[in-house]
């Protein structure tokens, strides 16, 4: 038996790194939008800082990633561990730039009284929440039923979505002047929304792994 | 020109040593297949059956069926088969004290052409097919072993075009050349395989990734997998093709 051994503790590694940066992005979001229902600036101001250090996590998986594919021809499961890597990488960041996008809806925010209803908005939280560890518990498992689970409650939240925009466009119709807060509620709401559409792209990224198989989760 | 391959419980030993054990596998034509597996494995021997060399081993015996188009490869003479199914080795083999013209024209003039004419046409292009002639169109008298490595397998795979086989069976021809001419030869497989049934052995698994359009994946005799490059390098059937294509064994 012939063992890659460097490549092994190179593909853990690359595990290893990817849990590190999706358990980050799960803290940035709950922070960001902990700010947001607290209406809390300077702890919005510290998730958008904090993305420089989730970028530089995220080139650092990708080099990891390019590194292995010049140097160890990797091919069939190894490779779409990488390649799916590479994907998942990219998911993440984006989440993380979504955090960052609340954080900054919730500094725009900052000094005004929010007139609006927004119990939509936690509640998509709380799914999204939960999304985000059933990825990274399917990725670590690698555990197709895991994933797949993350297609029912994307629908919840993009059903969350909608019920918010609705609420939201029912009273900007009665008070044309809320209309400016109103839209910066509704992108909070779409930036989550998109978080979730993430969720399912790393699900998607995980059955790929494992079963070399393409899947539509969203 | 290009005629298919199809092979049928084929059986192959040397004494007691069962080497290819039940391979039924078809080669299609105008494509390149790639044999690949660990050494010891039978692939090379499965070759040299397919243009009926294995025979010529001490205590070798063969069964089975290998059809060349609608004729089977045991019912014809052998010396008819190798000119059909023409072979390149790992080693550049040319005849040592041939010029490069003659190395080409040799099977041609044992083939029964005698024409200087036809004979220096069908150099030409036999040495264009193995993208070579432009490097020695000006040398065709020079002793063949005044050329490089990887221009004496190129003159080899030119000396086995020339006289128009169906099949074009390759065992490692790029495993003893540097990685300009491994390219060369490879870019050339490319070109071939739009005339040619191509069989290819090699070790280098990115190289059967590269130019194979479908992979045959051998182990202790028998054919483990056999399918489109692109599935068997990304998404193989087998956990033994993928502990051998990833390196986890061999």
């Amino acid at each position: 038996m012939q063992q890659r051994q460097s490549f092994d503790i190179a593909l853990k590694e690359l595990k290893l790194k990817l849990l590190r940066l999706g358990g980050d992005i799960q803290e940035a979001i709950r922070l960001s939008v902990s700010a947001f229902e607290a209406q809390d600036a300077d702890l919005a101001t510290q998730v958008v800082q904090n993305d420089r250090k989730i970028n530089v996590q995220d080139h650092e998986i990708e080099d990891l990633c390019i590194r292995l594919i010049a140097t160890q021809q990797p091919v069939a499961g190894d490779l779409r561990k990488i390649v799916a890597g590479l994907r998942l990488a990219m998911d993440l960041e984006r989440m993380g730039d979504l955090a960052v996008d609340i954080a900054k809806s919730t500094i725009r925010l900052s000094g005004q009284t929010l007139l609006l209803p927004i119990d939509e908005i936690p509640a998509m939280a709380k799914l999204i929440d939960e999304m985000i560890s059933e990825a990274l518990n399917a990725y670590v498992n690698n555990d197709v039923d895991a994933a797949q689970r993350l297609a029912a409650l994307d629908d919840e939240v993009d059903h969350r979505y909608r019920k918010l925009v609705e609420g939201l466009f029912a009273t900007t119709s009665n008070n044309p002047n809320h209309a400016t807060q109103a839209m910066t509620l509704a992108f909070c709401g779409r930036y989550l929304e998109r978080i979730g559409d993430h969720a399912t792209n790393i699900g998607e990224s995980v059955i790929y792994i494992i079963s070399g198989e393409r899947s539509d989760l969203n | 020109m290009a005629k298919s391959m199809s092979v049928r419980n084929l059986n192959a030993w040397y004494g007691p040593q069962h080497t290819l054990k039940d391979i039924s596998i078809d080669l299609d034509e105008k494509m390149a297949t790639a044999i690949i597996g660990p050494s010891g494995c039978g692939k090379s021997t499965f070759i040299r059956c397919l243009n009926r060399m294995h025979e010529t081993a001490p205590y070798a015996k063969v069964t089975g069926e290998v059809k060349l188009g609608d004729e089977n490869l045991f019912d014809l003479d052998p010396v008819d088969v190798r000119r059909v199914v023409g072979m390149v080795f790992q080693k550049p083999n040319p005849f040592p004290t041939m010029s490069i013209f003659d190395n080409v024209a040799m099977g041609l003039k044992l083939g029964g052409i005698r024409k200087q004419s036809e004979l220096r046409e069908r150099v030409e292009r036999a040495l264009q097919m193995a993208a070579l002639w432009n490097e020695v169109k000006d040398r065709l008298n020079r002793p063949a072993t005044a050329l490089s490595g990887g221009q004496q397998q190129r003159l080899c795979i030119a000396r086995a075009l020339a006289v128009e086989p169906d099949v074009l069976l390759m065992d490692e021809p790029a495993s003893a050349l540097d990685p300009i001419s491994t390219m060369r030869v490879e870019e050339l497989v490319e070109q071939l395989k739009n005339d040619y049934t191509v069989v290819i052995v090699t070790h280098n698994m990115q190289q059967a990734a590269r130019v194979a359009d479908r992979t045959a994946f051998f182990l202790s005799g028998e054919l483990v997998e056999f399918g489109e490059t692109t599935k068997i390098f990304t998404k193989p059937s087998d956990s033994r093709t993928e502990d051998y294509i990833t390196g986890r064994f061999g």
